[in-house]
Parts: C-alpha cells; sequence; structure tokens
C-alpha cells in the first residue's frame, strides 16, 4: 500500500443473505438476487444461473428497490367516497372489503354470471385468474392480450404451432443473419439483447424492419426504414423474388408443410379450397414412392410438392401450386411494392439475395440422427442460418395478423423454422392450433363455465354466438367481427360494457389494467364511460372493482380497490400452463416469493381470489365440506392438480423415486425445494429434441413424458390455414352459420388462407392526404408501461417524452429545438413537444410509450414533468374508425383476431404555440397516497 | 495524493462496445443501486418525486445520430443512431488528480483506478471542472464529489463469488457491450479486442490518455455488391406456370427423386 | 460555467484585496495608526471576505485546512497557501505600522510579493483548465494580475498608476474576449472528437442520458445570448475601465474618487460574470451544447 493512499476495504460485506426470486419489473422475467441487510432489500441483481437473464439484468430489474419502496404502493383497501375520478377514497378493512366484493359478485353468480366480467391486464398468472372466471362461470375473461400480442400469437400458433414473442427465438448461436420486423423493447428484452450481443460477437449480420431506428434497430447492421403497416408486403415481396429464382427449401417445404396438401378445385363444392382427406380426416397428399394418395402423416410417404390428382371431375392441385400462382404475381414484384414500402426495388432484391445467399450458401449441418414422424430416418440436422424475429411492430395492425402469416411463411419457404440457426420454439411449444382448447362461452347460472374461455377455433361452428347469432361475450371475442380472437379484447370491454352491447353488465372486475389511462385507445373517452350516469345519477356501468398495487391513474375510477401487494412482497408461478420462462434448450418455471413481508395492508391478489372464491362456494375454491380449499395462492401452487401428474409448477413434483420434474404428484415443499434452486425449475431439451421438434420423435416422446401434451402429435406446417378458408367459405355462402351481410365481403378478403396483403384499416376511414404522417409509440428499455413514473431513479432517465419528427416534415414545418406541435387524427388533437430524429422513415413520427401521466396519480407531484411535458399519444386514437358514411362503425382492430390497430394511426403536424403544458391536460385527481418525499439518499446498510 | 504516480502495475478499465450496445440504461441503474448502497456517501437524488427530479449517477447513456456524408452518386445514406455509455475512464493523466487541493482524489498505484476520498473531500468542484468528460458529479446531499470507482469494491470482494468480481455495469449488461479487464497486459481479453477493433480513446487532444476504451460501430448499411439477379436471384420462371415446370424438373434432379 | 455568484464574489474582491494589499505591502502609501488601521481593515475586508464568500460552494468548508497539503501539483492549494502565508506576513507588517509605526519594509516587499502570488495562483486555477479552451491562454492571468493590481491601485489612491493598469486591463480583457470567443472551436476538441464517432460523419446529439437536469448541466452549461453577452461586455467595459479612469481624470474629489471604485467594482462583477458564464467547458460537446 503506497503510504498515501488511503486504507480501502476491498472485500466490504455485500449483504446478510441473498434471496432468489422473480424479476416483475416488465413482462420478461428474469432470475434476481435480492440482497438483503437488515431484513431490508438493499441491492438488486440478475441471478446467473437463472434461464431467462443468465445474470444480467436491464435497468428496469436494477431498479426494483425503488418500485418496492415507492411512495405510490396502496396501503389498504379503499372505499371510494367522492365522485368516481375524483380520487377521493376512505380506507377500509379487508373484512368489509370482501363482504362488499361477495355482496356484488354472490347474487350475479346465482342468477346472470355473465354480468361479471373480468378482466386482468398486465397479469402472469392467467392460467389461474382465468381457471377462477372459469369456476364463477362468467364467458367475459381475457387478460390484454387482445390489444398487445394476439396478431403474432394467433399467426404463429394457426401457422406453426407456436409464435415469437417470447415463444419462440432465432438460434443466437448459430445464426448468421437475423432479420427482426418492428422489435421494440416489448417481451423477452433481455434475452434479446443477450442474443443480439453473441450473435454480433460472432459476426452474424443483424438486419432490422422498423420505420424507427433505435435501440435494437440502432445497432442493426442494415436498416430497412418501411412505412409502418406495409411489412406484409414487403415480406411477400421478398417471397416473390426467392420464389422466383427457386431459392426456396423444396425438400424441407414438402416433408414439413401443408404444401403437399391436395386442395378441393371445384367452385360449385362445400368443400371448394379445403383439403382432400381420408376416412379418418386426414388431409392427403400424393405419395412419391407410389405416386397415389397418403395421408400427410402416413409411415414411409414422402408427400410431392407437385403431384395433382383429378378425382371425379374434380382437380386437386398441391397447396404449393396455389402459393406460386399468387406470390408469382407481379403485384409482389419489388417494383410493384417500393413506393407503398417506401423501400427502393433494388434494396428489396438485395435483401432476397442476401437472404437467399446465407440461407443456401451458408448452410450448416449438426451431426446429430433424428427420426421424424413418417419413420424416415435423418442422418444429420441441416440447417439454414437465417433467423427472424418480429413484435409488436407488425402486430399491432388492422392487417397484423395476416403480416405476422407472411412472415411465417417466408422462414418456412427457407427452411428456417426448428432447424440450426434458424427460429426455434421454447418449450412447450411448439404445439399446433388443433392442440389447444377452443374456446367455451356455455353460462349455467350458479355454475362453472363449461370450459376454458380462450382458445383456437377451426370454423364458424367453433364461435361464440348465441341463438340469435349473437356474441356471448362482452368483448364479442369469436363472433363473426373477430372470428379468431384468441386473447379476447380486453379494449372492447369498457366500450361494450357502456353502450350495453351486446348485453349490460353489472360488474367490471379488473386487474393490473390502467385502462383509464395509457392502457385505453381514447382515454378520454374511456373516462367519460367510466364516469358517465344514468338518468337516475347512478353509474352506466354499476360496479368497478379494481386490484392493483399502486396509485395508477385506474384507481380514481374504481368503486372498490383491493390492493395489491409488491412483487418482492408475494408468491406467484410462471407456469408452464402459462406464459412460460423457457429457453430453446431448456424446460423452465419459476416462483415468486414473499423475500420481504409487506408492512402495508395490503394482499396478493390471487391469494384474494382464493379466498373470494371461496366465499362464492366455487367448484375448485372450496372443499367438500364447503370450506375454503386454498389458503393462499401458495396452496394454490402447490396442491392444484390440473391434469393427472400437471399443476402450476412443473418441477420437484413427486415420482416414485423422489422428486422430479414434469409430471408427478403434489410435493408439499415444492415451494421450498424451488426456493433453495433460486427460485425456478429448469430441464434441458435432450440434444437429439433440440430441433425439427414438430416432427421429431424423439422431441414427442419427451413432450409426453415432461407433460406438455398427454399424447404425441406430430403435425406440419400451416402454409396454408384451413380454418381461414373455412370462414372465407362461409362469407361466401357456405353452411349454415352465416356471416351478417355487412361483414362477408371483408372476410371474404382478409380471411384468405394464404398470407395476403391489404392496406391499414384506417388508409380507407380518413383521407391519407390530410393526415399523411403515421404515428407511432416504442417503450422505452428503462420503463415498463406506466409503472417506471413512480420509480425515483428511472424517471430521471425519461421524465418527459417529445414527439419525434423526421428531417422531412421537421424542415417543411421550420421546427426548432424547443418547439411544440399541434398532432391532430380523425378523432382528436394534442399539443406536445417536438424533436428532430434523421434516423426515421421520412413519413413517421413517434414518442415513448405511456411516459405522460395524468396529475396527482402515482404519488408525483403535480407538476411533474410527466403532467406537463410528457404526453399520451391515446387520445388520438380510436377503438372504433371514423364513420365512412356506410352506416356503420367499423372497429379499429383485425379483422381476424381483433387486435388493437394502435399503430394504424394518421395524423397531421403542425407548429403550434407553445402552451402551458401538453394537451389535453385534464384535471388533476386526488392522491389516495399523498406525495412522495423531497429528497432520497438511499442506503438500507449503514 | 494529488500528483500521479509514475506507472501503475495494472490500468483497469473498461471496453465498451458502441456497435453492440442497445442503450438499455442497464449498467446506468445497476451502477446507482450498487453505489448508493456501497462505497462512500449514498447517491442521492433531489425532487424525486416531484417537478424536477435530479440526481447523482456515475455512469450515464447519451445517444448521438450521425449523418455519414453523401455518397459518390449524391445519395444521402441514412443517418445511424448511436448509444453512448459514459462513465469515469480512469485516464492515465488524469487531471482531475492534480488539480485537488487536498489529496481526496488520486489514482491507485495498484490498478491506476481513480478514486475519491470522501473524507478528504471538501466538494470543491475543481476535479470535475477539470475533467473533460463529465465523469465526476457533486453529490447535493453529501457535498462530496462522486465518481465511477470501477466498483473496486466489487473486484477484490472476497465475499463475492470469483465471476462476480466485476463491476456492477459490467455484470449487468444484457447486450455483452461492456468489458473489463487490464489495458496493461497486451495479453488480456480487453487489450486483444481493442486491438482487433480498433478500441479509440475519447478527446485524445486533450491528453488524458484515458485507460477506457472504445470499440467503433462497425460498418452500417453496406450490404454486399452483387449483382442483384445473378447468382442469387435470376428467375427459374416467368410465371406460376413456368414455376411449376421448374418444380417438376427441380423436384425429379433430388435425391430419391427420380419417378 | 455556472456563474455561481460565490465565485464572481470572492474573486473580484479578493483580487480588490490582494492589490491593495500590493501597494501597501510595496510602501507606495504608509500610514501608521489608525490610518494604518482604516487601510489595512479594508484590504482585509475585501481579502478575506472573498475567501469565505468562496467557502460557500464547498461542500465541506469545515474540512479547509486539508486544502493546504498539495501545493506540489493544486493551483488550489498553493492559492490557498500564498493567500494564508500573505495575510500573515501583511498582519505583521501592518501590526508594526497600526501600533509601532514602524515600517518593516522587507516584511512589506515579501507580503507584496505574496499578495501577487495569491492573484496569479487564482487566475491559474483557471487558466490551467484544458477543459475549458476560453481560460486555458496567457490572457487570464494577465487579466486576474491587471485587474487586482490596477484595483488596488485604486483604491489606493494611486491614481496615475491605476489610470494605466485599468487601460491595460481594459485593453487585454477586450483581447481575451475578442480571442477568446474562437477557441473552443480552434481547440481541435468537438462533438466528433468527443464521441469518436467523426469517422462515421457529422455528430449530433439526440436523446440526452436523462430527461432531467444534473450537475454536469447546472454546473458547466450556461449560454449566454449572444446579444445579451454583447450589451452586458459594453457595459462591464463602461463600468470597469472607461468611468473610472474619467472620474480619475477629473479634478480630485472623495466623491469622484468612490464613484471610480463603485463603478469599477460594478464593472469586474460583470465582467467575471462574463468569464464564468461564457467559458464554455468540453464537456457541454457531450449533451450537444455549443
Amino acid at each position: 500500500m503506497p503510504k498515501d493512499q488511503p486504507d480501502l476495504n476491498l472485500s466490504p460485506k455485500v449483504s446478510d443473505e441473498i434471496r432468489k426470486t422473480t424479476c416483475y419489473m416488465c413482462a420478461c422475467r428474469c432470475g434476481i438476487n435480492v440482497h438483503m441487510k437488515e431484513g431490508k432489500v438493499a441491492y438488486i441483481e440478475g441471478n446467473r444461473d437463472h434461464p431467462v437473464n443468465q445474470g444480467v439484468l436491464c435497468a428496469k430489474g436494477s431498479a426494483g428497490i425503488m418500485q418496492h419502496n415507492a411512495p405510490s404502493r396502496l396501503r389498504a383497501p379503499l372505499k371510494r367516497v367522492g365522485p368516481r375520478g375524483s380520487g377521493e377514497f376512505e380506507e377500509i378493512s379487508w373484512d368489509e372489503a370482501l363482504d362488499m366484493a361477495t355482496g356484488l359478485l354472490k347474487p350475479i353468480r346465482e342468477e346472470a354470471p355473465e354480468k361479471l366480467a373480468f378482466f386482468t391486464g398486465r397479469d402472469q398468472s392467467q392460467s389461474f385468474t382465468g381457471f377462477w372466471a372459469q369456476a364463477y362461470g362468467t364467458p367475459n375473461f381475457a387478460a390484454h392480450g387482445g390489444f398487445c400480442s394476439v396478431n403474432m400469437a394467433a399467426a404463429g400458433i394457426y401457422t406453426m404451432g407456436g409464435a415469437f414473442w417470447e415463444f419462440g427465438q432465432p438460434d443466437w448461436d448459430l445464426t448468421k443473419m437475423v432479420m427482426i420486423f418492428g422489435v421494440a423493447e416489448d417481451h423477452d428484452s433481455n434475452p434479446i439483447k443477450m442474443g443480439i450481443g453473441r450473435a454480433k460477437a460472432k459476426g452474424a449480420k443483424i438486419v432490422s424492419v422498423n420505420p424507427i431506428r433505435t435501440g435494437y434497430n440502432a445497432v442493426a447492421d442494415e436498416w430497412v426504414g418501411i412505412t409502418p403497416g406495409t411489412d406484409g408486403l414487403y415480406v411477400l415481396s421478398l417471397i416473390h423474388c426467392l420464389m422466383k429464382a427457386g431459392r426456396i427449401d423444396l425438400d424441407y417445404l414438402a416433408r414439413f408443410t401443408n404444401a403437399s396438401v391436395l386442395l378441393n378445385e371445384d367452385p360449385k363444392s362445400d368443400q371448394f379450397g379445403l383439403a382432400l382427406r381420408d376416412d379418418n380426416g386426414q388431409p392427403q397428399v400424393m405419395d412419391r414412392n407410389t405416386g397415389k394418395l397418403a395421408p400427410w402423416n402416413g409411415q414411409g410417404v414422402e408427400p410431392d410438392l407437385a403431384g395433382t390428382l383429378r378425382d371425379k371431375g374434380v382437380t386437386h392441385r398441391p397447396v404449393f401450386h396455389h402459393m406460386a400462382e399468387k406470390y408469382l404475381s407481379d403485384d409482389y414484384a419489388p417494383e410493384a411494392v417500393e413506393e407503398r414500402t417506401g423501400i427502393p426495388a433494388a434494396q428489396i432484391r438485395k435483401m432476397a439475395a442476401e437472404l437467399a445467399r446465407v440461407a443456401f450458401d451458408e448452410e450448416i449441418t449438426l451431426d446429430r440422427q433424428w427420426t421424424d414422424f413418417r419413420g424416415k430416418k435423418h442422418d444429420k440436422m441441416v440447417g439454414r442460418p437465417v433467423s427472424f424475429h418480429a413484435m409488436r411492430g407488425i402486430s399491432a395492425h388492422s392487417n397484423g395478423f395476416q403480416t405476422c402469416r407472411a412472415l411465417h411463411v417466408l422462414q418456412i419457404v427457407l427452411g428456417t423454422v426448428e432447424t440450426p440457426g434458424g427460429m426455434r420454439f421454447k418449450p412447450p411449444y411448439p404445439k399446433p392450433a388443433t392442440a389447444h382448447p377452443k374456446p367455451h362461452g356455455k353460462v349455467t347460472p350458479g355454475a362453472p363455465l363449461d370450459g376454458p374461455h380462450l382458445g383456437y377455433v377451426h370454423g364458424p361452428e367453433d364461435l361464440l354466438l348465441d341463438e340469435n347469432d349473437q356474441p356471448k361475450r362482452i368483448d364479442k371475442a369469436y363472433s363473426w367481427e373477430n372470428p379468431m380472437s384468441a386473447h379476447g379484447l380486453m379494449h372492447m370491454v369498457i366500450s361494450n360494457a357502456h353502450a350495453g352491447t351486446p348485453y349490460k353488465i353489472d360488474t367490471l372486475f379488473m386487474y393490473m389494467a390502467n385502462m383509464s389511462w395509457n392502457s385505453s385507445m381514447n382515454t378520454g373517452g374511456v373516462i367519460k364511460m367510466l364516469t358517465d350516469t344514468n338518468e337516475d345519477g347512478s353509474y352506466v356501468i354499476p360496479n368497478i372493482i379494481y386490484s392493483d398495487a399502486y396509485s395508477s391513474e385506474m384507481v380514481a375510477y374504481a368503486d372498490l380497490i383491493l390492493p395489491d401487494t409488491t412483487y418482492l412482497e408475494r408468491h406467484d408461478c410462471i407456469s408452464l400452463l402459462d406464459r412460460p420462462i423457457c429457453e430453446a434448450d431448456a424446460v423452465a418455471d419459476a416462483i415468486r416469493w414473499p423475500v420481504v413481508e409487506p408492512d402495508r395492508d395490503v394482499r396478493g391478489f390471487q391469494s384474494v381470489l382464493c379466498d373470494l372464491g371461496a366465499r362464492l362456494g366455487m367448484a375448485g375454491f372450496v372443499n367438500d365440506d364447503g370450506s375454503q380449499k386454498y389458503q393462499d395462492y401458495a396452496d394454490y401452487i402447490t396442491n392444484h392438480i390440473r391434469r393427472p401428474g400437471v399443476g402450476p409448477l412443473a418441477g420437484f413434483r413427486l415420482g416414485d423415486d423422489g422428486l422430479q420434474g414434469g409430471r408427478g404428484e403434489v410435493n408439499e415443499s415444492q415451494i421450498d425445494n424451488y426456493i433453495a434452486n433460486g427460485g425456478f425449475w429448469i430441464e434441458h431439451v435432450p440434444e437429439d429434441c433440440a430441433y425439427y421438434k414438430p416432427f421429431n420423435t424423439a422431441y414427442q416422446d419427451w413432450a409426453v413424458k415432461m407433460g406438455f401434451y398427454d399424447a404425441v402429435q406430430p403435425y406440419i406446417f400451416q402454409l396454408y390455414v384451413e380454418p381461414l378458408r373455412k370462414f372465407q367459405l362461409a362469407a361466401e355462402g357456405v353452411g349454415t352459420r352465416q356471416p351478417p351481410e355487412h361483414l362477408r365481403a371483408r372476410i371474404k378478403e382478409t380471411m384468405d388462407p394464404l398470407p395476403t396483403w391489404y392496406a391499414p384499416f384506417e388508409d380507407a376511414h380518413v383521407s391519407p392526404e390530410e393526415y399523411p404522417v403515421h404515428a407511432l409509440t416504442q417503450r422505452p428499455m428503462a420503463m415498463y408501461h406506466s409503472w417506471g413514473t413512480q420509480n425515483a431513479w428511472l424517471r430521471q432517465i425519461h421524465g418527459h417524452n417529445p414527439l419525434y419528427i423526421p428531417t422531412k416534415i421537421w424542415e417543411a414545418n421550420g421546427f426548432e429545438e424547443g418547439d411544440w406541435a399541434k398532432v391532430s387524427s380523425a378523432h382528436g388533437e394534442i399539443v406536445v413537444p417536438v424533436a428532430h430524429q434523421a434516423s426515421l422513415n421520412p413519413n413517421t413520427v413517434w414518442t415513448w410509450n405511456a411516459i405522460g401521466k395524468r396529475k396527482g396519480a402515482w404519488a408525483l407531484d403535480e407538476d411533474a414533468p410527466e403532467a406537463t411535458k410528457g404526453f399520451l399519444l391515446n387520445h388520438l386514437i380510436h377503438e372504433l374508425l371514423p364513420p365512412k358514411g356506410d352506416g356503420l362503425r367499423w372497429a379499429n382492430s383485425d379483422p381476424v383476431t381483433g387486435q388493437a390497430a394502435w399503430f394504424d394511426l394518421r395524423v397531421k403536424i403542425e407548429k403550434s404555440a407553445v402552451p402551458n403544458e401538453a394537451q389535453p391536460a385534464m384535471p388533476p385527481i386526488k392522491s389516495p397516497v399523498g406525495k412522495g418525499p423531497d429528497k432520497l439518499a438511499w442506503k438500507v446498510g449503514k | 495524493m494529488t500528483t500521479l504516480p509514475q506507472s501503475t502495475d495494472k490500468k483497469l478499465g473498461l471496453l465498451i462496445d458502441l456497435d453492440t450496445c442497445v442503450g438499455c440504461h442497464a449498467c446506468v441503474i445497476s451502477c446507482k443501486g450498487w453505489n448508493t448502497e456501497n462505497y462512500g456517501a449514498p447517491l442521492s437524488d433531489q425532487d424525486p418525486y416531484g417537478a424536477k427530479p435530479t440526481g447523482t449517477f456515475l455512469n450515464r447513456v447519451h445517444s448521438y445520430e450521425v449523418q455519414p456524408p453523401n455518397l459518390k452518386d449524391g445519395t444521402q445514406p441514412a443517418a445511424q443512431l448511436i448509444h453512448f455509455p459514459k462513465s469515469c475512464l480512469h485516464c492515465e493523466d488524469a487531471p482531475c488528480v492534480t488539480v485537488c487541493p487536498t489529496g481526496a482524489s488520486y489514482k491507485r498505484v495498484e490498478d491506476g483506478i481513480v478514486l475519491v476520498n470522501e473524507q478528504d473531500c471538501i466538494g470543491c468542484g475543481l476535479c470535475a471542472w477539470a475533467c473533460p468528460y463529465g465523469a465526476r458529479e457533486m453529490d447535493a446531499e453529501e457535498g462530496v464529489m462522486k465518481k465511477c470507482t470501477l466498483c473496486v469494491d466489487r473486484i477484490y470482494n472476497e465475499n463475492l463469488p470469483e465471476e462476480d468480481r466485476q463491476p456492477a455495469c459490467v455484470r449487468t449488461c444484457p447486450a455483452g457491450a461492456r468489458h473489463f479487464g487490464d489495458f496493461a497486459d497486451p495479453e488480456s481479453s480487453v487489450s486483444i479486442l481493442s486491438a482487433e477493433r480498433g478500441g479509440m480513446d475519447l478527446m485524445p487532444e486533450q491528453g488524458t490518455k484515458p485507460v477506457n476504451k472504445y470499440l467503433p460501430p462497425r460498418p452500417k448499411d453496406e450490404m454486399p455488391e452483387f449483382d442483384v439477379l445473378s447468382p442469387y436471384l435470376e428467375p427459374i420462371a416467368k410465371d406460376a406456370k413456368g414455376f411449376v415446370g421448374w418444380l417438376d424438373r427441380a423436384l425429379s434432379a433430388m435425391p430419391g427423386g427420380a419417378k | 460555467m455556472h456563474p455561481a455568484p460565490s465565485v464572481i464574489i470572492f474573486t473580484t474582491f479578493s483580487g480588490l484585496g490582494f492589490g491593495l494589499l500590493f501597494w501597501l505591502g510595496l510602501g507606495v502609501i504608509v500610514p501608521t495608526g489608525w490610518s494604518a488601521f482604516i487601510w489595512f481593515a479594508m484590504a482585509y475586508i475585501f481579502a478575506v471576505g472573498g475567501l469565505l464568500a468562496s467557502t460557500f460552494h464547498l461542500g465541506h468548508p469545515e474540512r479547509f485546512l486539508k486544502a493546504f497539503t498539495q501545493w506540489r501539483s493544486s493551483w488550489l492549494s498553493r492559492e490557498a497557501i500564498c493567500a494564508v502565508a500573505t495575510l500573515l506576513v501583511m498582519a505583521l507588517y501592518g501590526a508594526g505600522l497600526v501600533f509601532l509605526g514602524s515600517q518593516w519594509a522587507p516584511l512589506g516587499w515579501l507580503g507584496a510579493l505574496g499578495a501577487i502570488g495569491t492573484v496569479f495562483t487564482t487566475s491559474m486555477i483557471y487558466a490551467q483548465m484544458k477543459t475549458i479552451p476560453r481560460w486555458k491562454h496567457w490572457t487570464t492571468p494577465a487579466l486576474f494580475l491587471s485587474l487586482s493590481l490596477g484595483g488596488g491601485a485604486l483604491l489606493a489612491g494611486q491614481v496615475a498608476v491605476a489610470v494605466i493598469l485599468l487601460l491595460i486591463a481594459g485593453g487585454i480583457q477586450a483581447f481575451a474576449w475578442i480571442t477568446g470567443d474562437a477557441r473552443l472551436a480552434d481547440s481541435g476538441t468537438d462533438m466528433e472528437t468527443a464521441t469518436g464517432l467523426g469517422f462515421i460523419g457529422k455528430v449530433r446529439a439526440f436523446e440526452p442520458p436523462h430527461t432531467g437536469t444534473n450537475y454536469l448541466l447546472r454546473e458547466f452549461v450556461h449560454e449566454v445570448g449572444r446579444k445579451h453577452a454583447k450589451q452586458l461586455r459594453i457595459l462591464a467595459m463602461a463600468f470597469g475601465f472607461v468611468l473610472p479612469v474619467i472620474f480619475l481624470m477629473l479634478p480630485f474629489s472623495h466623491w469622484f474618487a468612490a464613484l471610480a471604485v463603485l463603478s469599477h467594482i460594478a464593472g469586474v462583477l460583470a465582467l467575471r460574470w462574463l468569464f464564468f458564464a461564457q467559458a464554455e467547458h468540453v464537456v457541454g460537446l457531450y449533451y450537444g451544447k455549443r
């Protein structure tokens, strides 16, 4: 030690104890090490052993300590005493709160369970909340997928039995080219960052297709600054180029897709466009061995991509012929799409050539033998190392479903799904649409619903319509307006309940959904609906119960608040029955557990549901003697049995030889075993099961053993989605269940069984000349929805949000730094600060999502920048499209799935005088929790 | 002591990859968390829930837009956006150290880490004036100068597992854009990576000789120049009918394909 | 740079105080008894008052003794030692004049040297800053010294010397302004070198790291409007130099002398404000400021 240097303690004690649990600062569900000092949370870091984050942790995760201690935490159950929206509450006891809730819910259940609408926003326990809603008997349950991801999920499941988002990932270690579409900080964020880093370190090329060049798109080696809503057209043009040059994987297409399946071509037949099936109902292909018909899955069959059949006067041609006809059309030539997409034809061709080069010239092979479901032995695994990933940017459009489908078809024609270097599913996916439940909606007063709410329809017969062809669900999911709405339509619940269509409800029960603010399109309108009264002064939506941990904007609009805990104070399970945390090479699930006990009178919402379920006498929540079955959520997690041997957690179950993963009996110490293991359970996918999972017999057997499903169910990718064709057939007049007249044409156009592209609906409802600019939002990496704002550290990074303006519009309006703009859509107008961005599509503006806050919410001062300069784009969007003179109001959503079409928004921009604050400015709400301190010097261990 | 050591045994520092940093701010907050709870006074925040929240951070991520010059044919290439994390560079000729009147600022002989001994700091701010990089921030609550310690209380900490003995920002970086090591050792991973990728100094003209290096972004938007038709996109057919003909031939030519 | 009142007051008044001590120590005027007490009190109020003001911007003024330790490398430490040594020496010299009526001339000369040294070391705190190209120039010590000596002469009633020195100081100030305005641009440090990204193209700040402000922005980034700065420069010149010289040229009157002093002080305060407010720290480049 040099004599002038102070004597440092280089090995100070780090903490008294590390408690390992799961993060909930966003939807990523990383493992965290919570360092405790003197019984308090001192420091949070990533858990190195955890499959999701492998030790790393994002800004949100590291800021968990500020969330856990945020002054915005609710402290006790609240009963509204002022008018809705005022924020005036009184604190009540849990007994009183639960009595109130029971008093509301019990009569509804006994008379008309559908009069309860139970919607859970950023819920990570949907298999439990759905189970509760099913036991209650209401058909009206969903989480937020309808305005988040359903296009991606449904397109993926119907096409290939799995999607992107957190259900699939590029093979980061082997891929040589990753193409990302519309990927910002949505889900799976740390794994994507880790993957991009790993791929780059190995010299892989990252290509980004995104109007905005920030974040992942900024580090991409190649940027395609596409015009919003045209990704599908761009992708179909790539398919056109690749097919036209024969740069497609014929062997893969023949074996592993329904490209070889024969379709009926008799326009007069009620089977027109449907697959030719054998007596067992299996689609037929021509077998190249025999030249005869064979079922697609027959042992030893070699499906023929080119085989046609003329049978009883009817021609049957394979799907692949139809694809050739559709995609070789000049409509998809680069020159035909360049203006619309904003991408020059030469660049499109270059990209197609580069895809072809990497896929076919840089083929990789792994020396791993495997056997496919037809019994054919393959001596190696062949990979075409281009991989794709996509997220909300392509999903949240009214053409999002077909765009996602187009992208899946692109990867499939290149032979890159479930092959080395391509896109890989994470267990328990892949799982075809046919292996998922169908939706259920049969209501019996006082009894459970007839099955799970959400699922996958396979034709008009599966729609949830009553005897008068009216929707059974309040959100009109699974109706002709959006037949494949696999996640429900949470964004339509309040407006439908307010309008009383298809029927009136009594109680709206919501969890973690900031519907009166950033989680609704048309924020102002929703606030009006929530506070609207009948002539007698009663509210149009009579009762609202809401559960949240924090003083969000939605709290003010509920009558009864059930305060939730923070994520460090609760039990949770991140279940294989739900949205799992698996990686392509591993099956895994995880828990949360109370690393600290709440210091307030709050309870975990799921435990409250266990209590409420028992009070209501719901099957599954009471024992035979009528007593409460699950004392709390932890009890449910441990003891609930969903199917034989399958419970919420797949790890550490009791088997014949002790503890085992996958199937097994209840283990009373299961949660302790998880805690001892770092809060999670993981089992690696065996090497011979790692690729070709849908077709690989070894994987299929392993999946059954693990309990992902109960019998092997190999399948082939559905380039041509027959259920879509069935809806089209109905629209053409075939069958007994018929769509309403006004929807026929739209269904025919949009439910094409082969991926197609049509212009976003808003383009036809507002004048693109008057509103020439596309407006988008992105989630910043350091903020999750509205949660980050209550976080003293994170809100310093994103305390307000400018509208980013591309150079062309910036210069045309003579904008300068510090200027504000009036931004108008057909629906509304906002006045907001602007900033210049050159790396942006020239016809697109954007801002960060959910930074703007209502005055009085989140325990912030009323002059917080989030409330004075921050703003929401939501004010410009509506759940309905503007009238176009046909006497109808069309939903602003995807016609197939009902996904909210946030990103279809068109606006115009004008320079504005600088207002006092961002417009519209809403009056403050009274904070039910007071305000935060005026300084922080946070140190737990002194 | 405010005179700089003639030389240091090691030159510990960070290698930051501007090609890979996605600008997520993970390093910013991880740093805030660790250094609030550890070395010296906590990193305080003023008006944390109010109109002008501000606080002490030892690492901040900037972002820049760079417009490449026009190409020969006059077209303007796309602008690039680069995320840019910045913390103390632990300079060899650290001007912040020599200006310190009390000896609170010093550069460690063992490893070159520049530190502030908070007990000796009078909070005059001169070191922050002398630093061209904005690496030092005065804590408004404690009145002493705070700066990156390179997690000196982690990197040698025997209470941490060996693999965790690295700065909090490096451990947490999701994209793997931050590397930690000894730049005095030419065989170290950071020295090798820096040499391979052209690690660069910030403001070299200031003569501070930073230890931390930045890996420049790789060239962007430069897809290989090849004929867009040949060999990769040479059409095999004009239309669907021709395509079907090609398909028959192609399938016949495939292994086991002759019918 | 943030024009902190404490530092403006410090440099202005301690400069005047040490300037006066310089002339007292040199023996240009040799008062004794009460008269000496008043002269010295005035010098000490300015010098010590300025020094005390400077401690207002310290986070921990109670640790000031530590600031005497690093004379080998730190101009601030040297300044502290110089200042205290000068004040001690001049206190002894002054005590001789006040109480004994005797002038210990060598002690005075030593004190005068110390006073110059103090002002020089103060100026070097700024002039050493490579991070602030406007300051890192010979004009900074020249300006501090000429102002201190000129102001001291003014206080000491040395009309001829004061006029000459103030004119010199005014000239140096004008030169410093004219040349200083371009010094950041000429320094070779710009956003391209700051980020290392110049090899790609022209660099522009996109999003700042935090939407809120921070210590660096508060301390180092202070933008003065061009028009505003020009007006202030004219006023500072007028009050600092032109008016005092005119007052001194007029037939002597205590009123005019007092006005000359007050005008000079006002002018120096203004130009010191500009000295800080217009000093561009290179760290601003990281924020796309100047």
